[in-house]
């Protein structure tokens, strides 16, 4: 396909005898937002300096939109817009000088240059901030900032570490917004530990931990894992298993410590209706009736252990 | 792409009280040296009556005010080169310029371009104020030449070894020292070795190399010393840059 913006095949990274990331591989498309999630030390923070340059991978290659970075390295770079963990900001500067700076390191033309830090600054929420020093800002908004230099001049692929640490909610929500309308235009690649995070702005997902790959598909994939086929019911006077079984989509019935019970059903169908139904029919004493849903947190432990075990 | 990084040093330089307060002393010293040279000139001179003691104003206090300069520079130079890589390092601002469409060549060069256009606006006023006693004297303006362009390749020397310790450390202060003593060991070098005119160390020796300068000599042998002095260390900076990436 030719809208691949990354391609990265069977990336390995090692520091000394520790070996980082094992054979890391996968590509992302024009307008995906990629979600990449682990745990701390998993290898995210040093699979995004490889994929920007500022690491060379021991073996394995990086292609942005099909531009080998190792090979050609200005012209890959051009196309991508890095935010580190930490912001890399010259506390010095203003907003605008450091914006500007940014543009024309990147290539911008000249007369080009104040229409793409406007641009930046208007799409970071930074308008206000321009001829204050970065020194003098807080910690969201030299985030902002941070984004802001990534961004400014129109990268084919945007790489965030952990955008949304030290952000206020408001600030989160804002970001997420912002990620999510780069995701239109741009691919977007970030790394994060929160999960909900992922949920909101990703297309895809793809967890990584102890350096390699243990999950990577979609969203949807992550979410249905997520919801899981299965009810949580409350009754006073609960009737015998044989009973809730009959009811018509119900496959595995199973009491909880709590006394309410956990109704596994199939694939599609929503016995909700019918288990109310029977309850009020039967005087059940039905007191709750809601969807069970794992959390996220437990899907991605489930996924990382599985790797632990196998 | 160099320029825009020069541009941005020197901005820093200047954006800090350091650029100011240095370029200041500096021209503070070099201005009085060059007073007491003016001063000393016509005691000295009145008191030389046979022709062959008699020397040019320019020589006299040339050569008091470019010994001066050569001798300051070099505790001034490590405090202006220790923050270049260093203070990045430090402040976790390298992966800025690294992911930008640079090459560390680029990025190196930018850096000590900034430096030296920094202290080469030093040497310039240096030579306005020499220039100035072309209003009352007739002054050998290929002595004064050949002194300024020395003296420049001596800073730009001590800019490049200074990059490069710089590149060495995250402390600032760390890197300030060391520039400093391989500096010093390297301008006193001659000194130890005085007693074997023919040894290599000899050679070494950054102010060996000045000294003909100093005298008005222009050496190619000496301008090849500091070129590839200054050369040297600039690919020794990106050697070590790169090693960053290499080993992370």
């Amino acid at each position: 396909m030719d809208n691949v913006t990354v391609e990265a095949s069977a990336l390995n990274r090692k520091y000394g005898v520790n070996t980082v990331v094992r054979d890391v591989s996968f590509t992302l498309h024009k307008g995906e937002v990629l979600g990449f999630l682990g745990p701390n030390g998993a290898g995210k923070s040093t699979t995004m300096k490889m994929l920007t340059g500022n690491l060379a991978p021991t073996s394995g290659s990086i292609k942005i939109c099909g531009i080998d970075i190792i090979d050609r390295p200005k012209e890959a770079k051009a196309l991508i817009g890095y935010l580190p963990e930490m912001p890399p900001l010259y506390k010095e500067l203003t907003v605008d000088e450091m914006l500007t700076l940014s543009a024309r390191l990147h290539g911008v033309t000249r007369i080009n240059i104040k229409k793409a830090v406007q641009v930046a600054k208007e799409r970071c929420g930074l308008t206000e901030m321009s001829g204050r020093l970065i020194e003098n800002l807080s910690k969201g908004y030299q985030q902002r900032v941070g984004i802001a230099q990534a961004i400014i001049h129109n990268p084919m692929v945007v790489i965030l570490d952990e955008p949304t640490v030290g952000l206020d909610p408001i600030q989160i929500r804002e970001i997420r917004a912002l990620i999510k309308e780069l995701g239109g235009e741009h691919s977007v690649i970030l790394s994060t530990h929160i999960l909900p995070e992922v949920e909101m702005v990703c297309d895809r997902v793809q967890i990584i931990h102890k350096g390699q790959l243990v999950f990577n598909g979609s969203i949807e994939v992550l979410k249905q894992q997520r919801h899981g086929n299965r009810l949580l019911v409350g009754l006073r006077n609960a009737p015998s298993v044989e009973e809730l079984l009959k009811i018509e989509g119900v496959e595995e019935v199973e009491k909880r410590a709590d006394g309410r019970w956990v109704v596994r059903h199939a694939e599609g169908v929503a016995p909700a209706e019918a288990i109310v139904q029977a309850a009020v029919a039967n005087g059940w004493g039905l007191y709750q009736i809601t969807p069970d849903q794992t959390t996220l947190e437990e899907v991605f432990v489930q996924l990382t252990n599985q790797e632990v075990l196998s | 792409m160099i320029l825009t990084i020069a541009a941005k040093e020197l901005k820093s330089m200047f954006s800090s009280p350091m650029g100011w307060v240095i370029l200041a002393l500096l021209q503070f010293i070099f201005g009085t040296f060059f007073l007491i040279g003016v001063d000393q000139y016509f005691q000295t001179m009145s008191g030389a009556m046979r022709p062959e003691q008699r020397v040019g104003v320019t020589e006299f206090v040339g050569n008091n005010v470019f010994t001066m300069a050569s001798f300051i520079m070099l505790f001034a130079v490590p405090l202006l080169s220790m923050r270049l890589i260093s203070e990045e390092r430090k402040n976790q601002t390298l992966p800025f310029l690294f992911s930008a469409p640079l090459s560390l060549t680029e990025i190196v060069l930018g850096k000590f371009i900034g430096l030296v256009g920094f202290l080469t606006v030093m040497i310039a006023i240096i030579g306005v104020m020499m220039s100035c006693l072309n209003l009352w004297a007739d002054i050998d303006f290929g002595y004064l030449i050949a002194n300024l362009i020395g003296l420049w390749l001596l800073v730009a020397s001590f800019c490049s070894l200074g990059i490069f310790m710089s590149s060495l450390t995250q402390q600032p202060i760390i890197a300030a020292i060391i520039t400093f003593v391989a500096l010093f060991a390297l301008l006193i070098l001659d000194y130890f070795f005085a007693s074997d005119p023919n040894s290599i160390f000899n050679y070494l020796s950054l102010l060996r190399h000045f000294e003909p300068f100093s005298r008005g000599l222009l050496d190619t042998r000496d301008l090849a010393y500091f070129v590839l002095f200054i050369l040297t260390f600039i690919v020794f900076t990106v050697r070590r840059l790169d090693a960053d990436r290499l080993r992370g």
